[in-house]
């Protein structure tokens, strides 16, 4: 049975992938605490902006809020498109090559 | 509106009836389980047979809680938009999980979160630490659970609180000792079915009165008490102590033992990274739920009566409940808060249980001297020491004000946990007195900043004035810990660890050797 040897390991291929994968976990993440913080920050410093009213007595707050929900299942989306198709074949590859060694 | 009397504190046949339906479903798929929990695969991890799918079910279902479902929704009904503030800050964690801590804690771990931080540091201390400040999370929001679990029920029902306590607990030593992860799964991808229907039928029901339109149940909410319910009110004045808060329930979730251990349920990493996406969704589609709840209970019940039955308005979701659907919904909604609450417990309790014999006996005690039959065998016995130990905990509590009790186990989860796994995972030097040190600080900061806080300084132990002045102590305590683990590793380095991060790349990234 063909063992996985890490002596065979593509490590040009492997470093490509670790820093792809970095990458990515760090703009995803950097964006999600931008957008919570920035709207904890909104909150805490200017929370009358969310108090505007864009309805009749409906305030952006609500939106805004609802939008930050969005974003995170949105963000989340991203990843797992992103990790289920360009990642993954790239695991494949590089697992696949240490096999046949 | 008409005085409305409420059918809440009296025994109610309907949701007695619906609550032992509940029951008696989960103890005979903890019996089918039982025959399927045998070796520490099983018991740990349901043999890593969940599904993707499934997982992220269970993983909704273990997060949302009694106190978010029935806590939220009564925060919104009586502060309107403040509910939504904590909401979200409740749902941010998960991206966070998915992008930095799922696929890494599913190929470097075993069964728990310290198989992560140890993987490549020296066990014994690791063990140690990781073990305490898991436990620490876990007991904190299992007293909380129990105390709110006799509260409810004692609310409800009318039934004493003790025994109320205690067939919580009964009920849940059950599914843990005989069925393990198995059967917790299964309990939690049922409660959370339920509950999401049911609070999606609330809604349904609620809108229905409101051309389906949720703006225009807010312009009643609006009519009916003024401006500020939909504007962001006293909730966050303190900037500090918002980001503190921020911070806490962001990097806590991905700190939480009972949540992480569920990731070694499923197969692998790719079927671990669907399982966020989902609990992502379902958590998200929740909380948007508790939002209209809140305000349809504010509208339709009014604040006075929400507030007559539970100051902190717990009950405004069973109230909203009863108000659109009689006695019938009533009784559905209280039995589903009800096996939340058992659910969530039922967790806790495995977490608790699998952190004793996982982490402390087998590879501190017996330093991997013990057979997997005598672990899974300490698991069982731990499992029941613990809920005995919850029971009494539970009854000792009674009448506390514990609601500061989850926050502190947030806190602890986000210092004392997320740091030194995150570090573990990507950080090349960090040696295994960083790692200490750095759940050490973490722990101690959080834990006493709490004590010295507002909520228990003044609330809990009588004081005039405390001596910090923030609720929240994340926004010192995380940093504090990722500080220490950074100088922990500078002063101490660890050259083995070092040469072993090469390896643990491998694994991580490529799922080569994880088990």
């Amino acid at each position: 049975m063909p063992t996985v040897s890490i002596n065979s390991l593509d490590h040009e291929k492997f470093q490509d992938l670790v820093r792809r994968k970095r990458i990515v976990s760090v703009i995803l993440s950097t964006l999600m605490l931008a957008i919570y913080f920035g709207f904890i920050l909104v909150l805490a410093f200017r929370k009358d902006l969310l108090a505007v009213k864009v309805g009749e007595h409906l305030t952006l707050g609500v939106p805004v809020g609802l939008a930050v929900i969005i974003s995170a299942c949105v963000l989340t989306g991203v990843y797992v498109t992103w990790a289920n198709s360009a990642y993954d074949d790239a695991v494949t590859r590089i697992v696949g090559n240490m096999k046949e060694k | 509106m008409n005085e409305f009397t409420s059918s809440i504190g009296q025994p109610n046949a309907v949701s007695i009836g619906f609550f032992l339906a509940f029951v008696l479903a989960t103890l005979v798929i903890t019996y089918y389980a039982a025959q399927r929990s045998k070796t520490a695969s099983q018991f740990y991890a349901a043999g890593r047979s969940v599904t993707g799918l499934q997982n992220g079910i269970a993983l909704a279902g273990d997060y949302m809680s009694a106190a978010s479902f029935l806590g939220i929704a009564g925060l919104v009904s009586l502060k309107g938009y403040d509910g939504l503030i904590y909401s979200i800050g409740f749902l941010v964690g998960w991206p966070i999980i998915m992008f930095l801590i799922a696929e890494p804690l599913r190929n470097l771990g075993k069964y728990t979160f310290a198989d992560v931080v140890a993987y490549r540091l020296k066990q014994k201390p690791i063990r140690i630490a990781a073990s305490c400040g898991s436990l620490m999370t876990v007991a904190f929001y299992l007293i909380a659970q129990m105390v709110g679990s006799g509260s409810l029920v004692k609310l409800m029902f009318g039934l004493p609180y003790e025994a109320a306590v205690v067939v919580v607990g009964v009920i849940m030593i059950a599914y843990v000792l005989f069925g393990g992860m198995l059967a917790t799964t299964w309990v939690q991808i049922i409660k959370a079915v339920l509950l999401l229907g049911g609070a999606s039928i609330v809604v349904f029901m609620v809108l229905a009165r409101f051309d389906y339109n949720p703006v225009n149940l807010f312009d009643a909410a609006v009519l009916k008490y003024g401006d500020k319910v939909l504007e962001p009110g006293g909730l966050v004045s303190n900037p500090w102590d918002a980001l503190s808060l921020g911070i806490a329930l962001m990097f806590g979730t991905a700190g939480l033992p009972h949540i992480l251990m569920r990731f070694y349920t499923v197969p692998d990493a790719k079927a671990a990274r669907k399982s966020v996406l989902y609990a992502t969704g379902l958590i998200s589609y929740f909380y948007i739920l508790t939002f209209i709840i809140g305000f349809g209970a504010m509208v339709l019940v009014g604040q006075d009566v929400i507030i007559g039955f539970d100051k902190g308005g717990n009950m405004a979701a069973p109230l909203l409940a009863e108000v659109t659907g009689g006695i019938m919904f009533l009784g559905f909604i209280a039995a589903v808060a009800f096996a939340t609450i058992l659910a969530v417990v039922a967790g806790l309790t495995l977490a608790g249980a699998t952190t004793f014999s996982h982490d402390l006996y087998a590879n501190v005690f017996r330093t991997g001297r013990s057979t997997e039959e005598n672990e899974v065998k300490m698991a069982k016995r731990a499992t029941v020491a613990l809920g005995i130990l919850a029971i009494g905990l539970g009854i000792a509590f009674k009448g506390q004000n514990v609601a500061f009790m989850v926050g502190l186990a947030f806190a602890i989860a986000a210092s004392a946990n997320f740091p030194a796994l995150l570090l573990s995972i990507m950080w090349k030097r960090f040696s295994t007195v960083g790692a200490t040190a750095s759940i050490a600080v973490g722990a101690v900061l959080a834990v006493g900043l709490i004590i010295i806080s507002p909520t228990v300084w003044v609330d809990v132990l009588g004081n005039a004035q405390a001596i910090f002045p923030w609720k929240n102590p994340a926004l010192i305590s995380l940093p504090a810990a990722f500080a220490a683990g950074w100088l922990g590793s500078v002063l101490v380095p660890d050259e083995g660890a070092e040469a072993r991060y090469e390896n643990q790349r491998v694994r991580n990234y490529l799922g080569v050797g994880a088990e």
